[in-house]
């Protein structure tokens, strides 16, 4: 039981992290239908700016807490940056080209900003800081330590903070209306371009956020690192409902879980000798294990394929005809 | 264009002649190939100054072979640690007919070269590639005087069952063919212990989460995890399993045996126990680390006591054969038993070192320190081995 409440626990930190990804990833997509794939590279930015920032600040011997506030509050203005400058100058002039060629695009910037970060941070994996003393809690047997306490309460905190900005705010609402229908917005006076913009930055911040947090919670940092975690986070999207900001959280949340009890008990459960296949193996208690648990990051796109077959809306997505 | 065309075809025959020039008279060409640029260039460079240092002193030493006085000269290349480049530079010294080569420092580079050398019939020594296959390959001219990952495995899997005596011991390998291969034969010396080996669990060498398998690994409660991977995967896993509350020693292969363990797991790392094929240059002779400071200003890194045995056992093999002809010294080098400064010498038919060294090491405070030396079964701690 404490097991399975363990993996419970893991499952729901990952999730919280891929979920304020995966954001970014369905308000893009709500507003301008664009999957823009260079939202995990945004990710790896804001977890680099905070990696370097943090180095500088250790020997200054300010208080860990605070340095790492500032590494973060330098790491969220630079990506909203790169957020904006993506959109400005790779996504707005291909506003009204064929939907494939901002997709594209999106895949060329993804490449460029890992490129530029392998310049600047080199091919190495850095060792982000750990100076957050973490200490662990014990509830019912399950581990929890101070730093996975954090991750879910910032996580939360962002969700809500986003959910209020976009259900009570007047540029909540015309980011709905400019996902609705651009041309009627425009018309009513929306500037959708400022919106667009907003949406772009607000994701990008969102994401460096998640940077800081992934890199504190695992301890490394690397150039590649936004290509697999901004995959997973749009497998989150899709099973949320992409363009849909309560099936992200959703989305997010869940595929922790999955990944987290998949990768502990696939091992178990595709042991043959278990199933009492006769095999040489098995004999004296030995193992045939199928899959092991290094499947584990298979299970996102597993989700993701079984969400496109089976309820292509996503879990909370509604059915809607394509508007081009 | 023609012109131009011309002027290359020039010059490219004035280099040639330049080449030819250099042949011939007493000289004899000795090779390294270690890498001299990219990310590892610092120990490229320690290994070629291993092998620089016998050579200028077998050169002081004015050594005669066959009557006559040999000038040894050292030709240096650069394999950029890449198994292309590895090949070009070995073509490169197999066509200025060196006798000998020293290198590569990579299995990576060291595996595609040798068949090159073997065909040129030139013996060929490295002093710290570990991986098995390079001496499984048949190649007569091919020798290391380094250990094998295959020996590395058992080594720490006595270490662990006779010093920690664990009940129960987790394996987990990043499916790599290093992490799979060393976790195998961690697993067989321990089963042939009488230790229990849970299930193999696996990740990917790009796992940053362990946090599943560790926490499955936690219901079973083993006295001891030992990994197969690098330090880039092994940190993050250690860092989670002492996250989790799990208490048990955590052992690696040299993958993770770095000082780096220190930073990917924090404080987390303390403690851990891992292995590495060879000495660490302190327990190398003490006139050899004495010279090499003299000569280079600066203290061996890590490999240049066995680059500096490679060369020296190619030295002493012509004398031994009266010959600076690869196929007339290469049978008096696989019959060598000397004592270097890395200890006794000697290969066994694959053309690998009989009883190689298998050094344990521990992490304290933030570094890796030596705590024991594994020679021919028979473990010794690390102090006094270093007095003998």
């Amino acid at each position: 039981m404490d097991t399975f409440l363990q993996q419970l626990v893991n499952g729901l930190t990952a999730g919280s992290v891929y979920a304020v990804v995966a954001l970014g990833y369905t308000m893009v997509y709500g507003i301008i239908q664009l999957i823009n794939f260079a939202h995990g590279e945004v990710v790896m930015i804001g977890a680099m700016v905070a990696f370097t920032i943090i180095n500088l600040l250790v020997p200054a011997g300010l208080p860990p807490l605070v340095i790492v506030l500032i590494g973060t509050g330098c790491a969220v203005p630079i990506c909203m940056l790169v957020g904006y400058g993506m959109e400005r100058l790779a996504y707005r002039p291909l506003r009204h080209a064929p939907r494939l060629a901002p997709l594209i695009t999106a895949i060329g910037v993804s490449i460029i900003l890992q490129h530029v970060a392998l310049m600047i941070w080199s091919r190495n994996i850095l060792a982000f800081p750990q100076i957050i003393p973490s200490r662990t809690y014990f509830v019912a047997g399950a581990a929890i330590t101070t730093v996975q306490i954090a991750i879910l309460a910032i996580c939360l905190a962002l969700m809500a903070g986003l959910a209020i900005l976009v259900y009570r705010t007047p540029l909540g609402t015309a980011m709905r209306a400019t996902a609705q229908n651009p041309q009627v917005a425009g018309l009513m006076g929306i500037d959708i371009n400022r919106v667009i913009a907003v949406t772009f930055v607000i994701g990008a911040g969102l994401g460096a956020v998640a940077g800081v947090l992934f890199g504190t919670y695992y301890g490394i940092a690397q150039y590649t690192m936004g290509s697999i975690l901004g995959l997973k986070a749009f497998c989150a999207a899709v099973l949320g409902g992409i363009g849909n900001i309560p099936g992200a959280m959703l989305g997010g949340v869940l595929l922790g879980v999955i990944e987290a009890l998949g990768a502990g008990y696939i091992g178990d459960l595709s042991d043959l000798c278990r199933w009492g296949v006769p095999l040489q193996a098995c004999e004296g208690g030995g193992h045939f294990i199928l899959f092991g648990s290094n499947y584990q990051d298979v299970f996102a796109f597993l989700v993701l394929i079984f969400v496109l077959v089976l309820r292509p809306q996503g879990l909370l997505g509604e059915r809607v005809g394509d508007r081009s | 264009m023609k012109k131009l065309q011309i002027g290359i075809t020039a010059i490219a025959a004035a280099i040639a002649l330049i080449g030819c020039g250099q042949q011939g008279g007493g000289e004899v060409k000795i090779g390294h190939v270690g890498p001299l640029t990219g990310g590892i260039a610092h120990l490229g460079k320690d290994n070629e100054n291993g092998a620089r240092l016998a050579v200028e002193e077998a050169n002081a030493a004015k050594i005669k072979i066959d009557g006559k006085e040999v000038k040894f000269v050292f030709v240096a290349e650069d394999d950029q640690a890449d198994p292309k480049v590895g090949t070009t530079v070995a073509q490169k010294l197999v066509d200025a007919k060196v006798v000998g080569v020293v290198g590569h420092l990579n299995s990576g580079t060291s595996i595609p070269a040798s068949p090159l050398y073997n065909q040129a019939g030139i013996p060929v020594i490295s002093g710290s590639a570990t991986n098995p296959k390079l001496t499984e390959q048949g190649f007569k001219t091919q020798f290391r005087v380094v250990g094998r990952d295959d020996q590395q495995g058992p080594a720490i899997a006595s270490y662990l069952a006779t010093n920690n005596k664990p009940k129960v011991v987790a394996v987990i390998d990043d499916a790599t063919a290093y992490g799979e291969g060393i976790a195998n034969e961690v697993e067989k010396t321990l089963k042939a212990a009488g230790v229990s080996v849970l299930p193999r669990e696996k990740g990917t060498d790009k796992t940053t989460d362990w946090k599943a398998v560790l926490t499955k690994l936690r219901g079973r409660n083993p006295d001891a995890v030992f990994y197969g991977g690098m330090d880039a995967t092994g940190g993050p896993l250690m860092k989670q399993g002492r996250e989790l509350g799990i208490k048990a020693v955590f052992a690696f292969g040299d993958g993770a045996c770095t000082d780096d363990m220190a930073k990917l797991a924090g404080a987390a790392a303390e403690g851990l126990l891992c292995s590495q094929a060879g000495l660490p240059v302190e327990a190398a002779d003490k006139k050899f680390l004495a010279a090499y400071k003299k000569r280079f200003n600066a203290d061996p890194i890590l490999y240049a006591p066995f680059t500096y045995d490679a060369a020296n056992l190619l030295i002493q093999a012509m004398q031994k054969a009266n010959s600076t002809d690869p196929k007339k010294y290469l049978p008096a080098l696989a019959q060598l038993d000397v004592n270097g400064v890395t200890g006794r010498i000697a290969f066994d038919a694959k053309g690998d070192r009989k009883d190689a060294e298998m050094t344990i090491f521990t992490m304290q405070g933030g570094k890796v320190v030596p705590i024991a030396v594994i020679k021919g079964g028979k473990t010794t701690a690390w102090a006094e081995f270093v007095k003998k």
